[in-house]
């Protein structure tokens, strides 16, 4: 079982590594990028036989405490098996 | 007085926070992030550094270390405490400051000398900076770009709350001599309570002139005087 969480900058917060890499990006002559937001992806491996709904709690509890910073981000979390 | 420095993996500047308290003619010593008690201190630095390495965000693991419980209480009783830069961080991510600490706005680590306005001499961290004087006072961050959302800012002007903003040479806040882009230029803030603070430039680089400016020592010298004057209350 794997819980795999997304991490990106809230959109109201100045993301200026996501402005460089579009920067970036038209200059390397791809065209039509509107906007690029650079964030975190977090892979977290569950010993085999834990309970999915029990898994999705706890960890959605540590992706709001300690995982991201609800002040400037947001988050994803998806549990595979 | 005596001070409790913080000694998170990775804090590099608590040495230069104990020379610059013991400098200035106070005590000072180490606590290390596994100590579950302060001991009998009157003030708390968290010091500057770059506690676990940085790892998932400045500050976000630090904040979790056991002497955080103790630190948490300490100012839960109206003790003193005091972030520099990676210890703004920590205190911003244990919610015991508002906001947060962001990436530089053009990427770069930016490590300068830069002068701060204070925005109100009304607190245990500004009261005994002379009216007017700007303090040139070095930084080295790459993370230290100040965001709160718009209602957290608010009450920050609101409440008075904001310390110290960057600001030229004339005093002027201008664009040119904010280094990160922090929001209103804000170089440090401090809570409701008024009893801690944060601010990413570093002021213990700066309490002896032989270092380039000696304007730091008008922070800890505001500390020691409010330090001072609880004690004076108490015994009365």
């Amino acid at each position: 079982m794997k819980a795999k969480i997304v991490i990106t900058p809230k959109k109201a917060v100045v993301d200026p590594q996501g402005k460089t890499v579009q920067s970036a990006l038209e200059h390397m002559g791809y065209t039509g990028v509107t906007a690029v937001h650079v964030g975190k992806y977090i892979e977290i491996d569950l010993a085999p036989g834990a309970d999915k709904a029990a898994a999705q709690q706890a960890l959605s509890g540590a992706a709001h405490k300690f995982l991201s910073n609800p002040i400037i981000e947001d988050y994803k979390l998806e549990i595979t098996e | 007085m005596n001070f409790a420095v913080l000694q998170f993996p990775a804090s590099n500047c608590d040495q230069d926070a104990i020379h610059a308290i013991r400098l200035l003619g106070h005590s000072a010593r180490y606590v290390w992030h596994k100590e579950t008690s302060l001991g009998d201190v009157h003030a708390v630095i968290a010091p500057g550094g770059f506690s676990y390495g940085d790892y998932l965000r400045c500050g976000a693991i630090a904040r979790f270390s056991p002497v955080m419980q103790a630190v948490k209480q300490f100012a839960d009783n109206g003790g003193l405490v005091l972030g520099i830069c990676n210890g703004f961080q920590v205190l911003a991510e244990a919610g015991l400051l508002p906001g947060a600490l962001i990436r530089n706005r053009d990427l770069q680590f930016h490590c300068e000398h830069i002068y701060l306005k204070t925005a109100t001499p009304d607190s245990p961290f500004t009261n005994k900076i002379p009216a007017g004087k700007l303090l040139k006072i070095p930084v080295a961050h790459g993370e230290g770009c100040y965001y709160a959302d718009k209602e957290t800012l608010d009450r920050l002007v609101a409440h008075r709350q904001v310390l110290w903003q960057y600001c030229d040479a004339n005093g002027n806040l201008t664009d040119v001599a904010n280094p990160n882009g922090s929001l209103m230029n804000i170089a440090g803030i401090c809570n409701e309570s008024r009893n801690v603070a944060g601010l990413m430039p570093h002021p213990e680089r700066a309490s002896e002139s032989l270092l380039g400016s000696d304007d730091g020592k008008w922070i800890f010298e505001s500390i020691f005087g409010a330090l001072e004057k609880k004690t004076a209350a108490k015994v009365a």
